[in-house]
């Protein structure tokens, strides 16, 4: 049902749990199934330096959390800004067609935490 | 070869090979219509006569009281929807429970397009259906009450006797009938499936939960039982269900059945005590998990519950590359993405119904089988809860 890449994800998801001191965190959560998904930031000279997540969801929002760390790190924040639930589709090679709201969360949750930042300063 | 151990023999189970061996030689050298009347076509008609033979007397009824159709969901269909059209003078409400099969459920869903009432009883906390809520339900336009043996989802088993005691005896029902079929698909092989002792006037069977094949079931009703037919076409079946008889599935259909009343003994005790390993087994070795469905009167196969602060899809994906074959009722796994109704409907919160996990056993089921899922489980539920921003720990990074 997975590629390989979603499955390495969801297997070794990266930058898992509560990022201690970070500038920003924000929390969306899927209106559809319930799911839920927290991400922490760290922001350097506009840049993202550091991020975490956690999910409450299927292997899929796991997967794409996951991977939307990778895509955020060292991005300013207008880049993290653009990037879209096609980003990490792409990123992560696919997803069953099930599944993109799922990739949407992680989006969601990317721009929220920016924003969270920007409200913030 | 790579570790495969099958617990969802709730969705369907193989074919036993005995089964199979009797079902082969109808594809080919017996494969002659049993309507025709040569004699090589005789022996189809006899083989397709034994096994609803075979069928009447396990259920203890008449052989021609067995219908034989293409599963458990068209059984249903026609129950709901042959029995209730055929009352339509006498009334247009239906009683269903809240915990039915989806072949029901969307039955029913059918029945109110054409202007028909449902009721859909509530259930307990186990998913019982409650009888204070049917007593009162019944009224002057009830036709038809449809509330399954057995629940597949959490294996809960419905007072069915008693049910029929509350519906035969009625007032709202004195002088004409008020229909009562349950949903067996679940019970057969696992629980007493006798038409007389359930009190039921139609029942649905469905082979492929047996170890029979898929494609092929069976439709009880009771002679005088009103009933409309609308797969119209030629008199198969007495006229009941039109077209060619399905030889192959119902040679193997009356053989599954044989073979599972006649391995039911042994089958519950095996069974149940392999799920009462797992269930004890999960419920010591891991912190706020919920058995779904009732603690003692329950299918022997059926393990069911919902772990907190995870999601059962992502369980299931861990159990699969571990070589466990299991289900869940977590909206991630539907397509509709909408949770298990059956656990909503026994009280159980949405958040908690996500963590929705059910393991179902079979014949080839060991201990072994038990001690690689206890040893597997926990930590897979671990390591999400790990990622769960809802577990009461979290990680820190
Ligand atoms: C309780 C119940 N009823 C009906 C069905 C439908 O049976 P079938 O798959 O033969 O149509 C099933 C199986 O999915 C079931 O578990
Ligand atoms: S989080 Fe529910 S389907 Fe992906």
């Amino acid at each position: 049902m997975y590629n390989p890449r979603v499955v390495d994800h969801f297997n070794n998801p990266r930058n898992v749990g509560i990022l201690d001191g970070a500038d920003a965190q924000a929390s969306v959560e899927n209106p559809v199934c319930g799911d839920l998904i927290n991400l922490y930031i760290k922001v350097e000279d506009g840049r993202i330096k550091r991020s975490s997540f956690q999910a409450f969801g299927c292997s899929a929002a796991i997967a794409s959390s996951s991977i939307a760390t990778e895509l955020i790190q060292d991005k300013t924040l207008d880049e993290a800004l653009k990037i879209t639930s096609d980003t990490v589709v792409g990123a992560l090679e696919g997803l069953p067609s099930s599944k993109m709201h799922c990739a949407g969360m992680a989006a969601d949750v990317i721009h929220k935490a920016v924003k969270n930042y920007l409200d913030k300063k | 070869m790579k570790k495969f151990i099958y617990l969802d023999h709730a969705a369907t189970t193989p074919v036993h090979s005995r089964v199979l061996e009797a079902m082969l030689p109808f594809f080919t050298e017996r494969f002659c219509n049993p309507s025709a009347v040569y004699t090589v076509a005789q022996e189809s008609r006899k083989a397709v006569d034994g096994a609803r033979k075979t069928v009447a007397d396990i259920l203890g009824c008449v052989p021609r009281d067995v219908i034989f159709t293409s599963g458990g969901s068209e059984s249903d269909n026609m129950a709901i929807k042959g029995g209730a059209l055929a009352l339509k003078e006498s009334g247009n409400h239906i009683i269903t429970s809240a915990i039915e099969h989806h072949a029901v459920t969307e039955s029913c869903h059918f029945m109110e397009k054409l202007g028909f009432e449902v009721t859909y009883l509530p259930v307990d906390r186990y998913g019982v259906a409650r009888l204070d809520a049917l007593e009162k339900a019944i009224n002057q336009r009830t036709v038809l009450v449809s509330i399954m043996t057995a629940n597949n989802e959490v294996g809960t088993i419905q007072p069915v006797a008693e049910i029929s005691r509350i519906v035969k005896n009625h007032p709202a029902g004195r002088g004409r009938t008020i229909i009562f079929h349950t949903d067996a698909v679940q019970a057969a092989g696992s629980l007493d499936i006798n038409v007389d002792r359930l009190g039921v006037d139609m029942l649905s069977l469905s082979s492929h939960k047996f170890y029979g094949p898929k494609g092929v079931g069976v439709f009880y009703l009771r002679r005088n039982t009103p009933f409309i037919s609308w797969q119209n076409g030629g008199s198969q079946e007495r006229n009941r269900r039109a077209g060619t008889e399905n030889v192959s599935g119902i040679i193997g259909t009356g053989v599954a059945l044989q073979l599972a009343e006649e391995n039911r003994e042994h089958y519950v005790r095996h069974c149940t005590r392999l799920r009462d390993r797992l269930i004890e087994g999960i419920m010591s070795a891991i912190q706020d998990v919920h058995l779904t469905g009732h603690p003692t009167e329950r299918l022997p196969n059926n393990v069911s519950f919902c772990f907190e602060y995870v999601e059962g899809e992502s369980i299931l994906l861990s159990l699969d590359f571990a070589g466990i074959a299991a289900s869940s009722g977590s909206a991630c796994t539907s397509a509709s993405i909408e949770p298990s109704g059956v656990l909503l409907a026994m009280g159980v919160p949405v958040q908690v119904a996500h963590g929705s996990l059910r393991m179902t056993l079979g014949t080839d089921n060991t201990d072994e089988d038990i001690d690689y899922v206890l040893s597997t489980l926990a930590g897979i539920v671990e390591r999400l809860r790990s990622i769960s921003p809802l577990a009461r720990k979290s990680a820190h990074v």
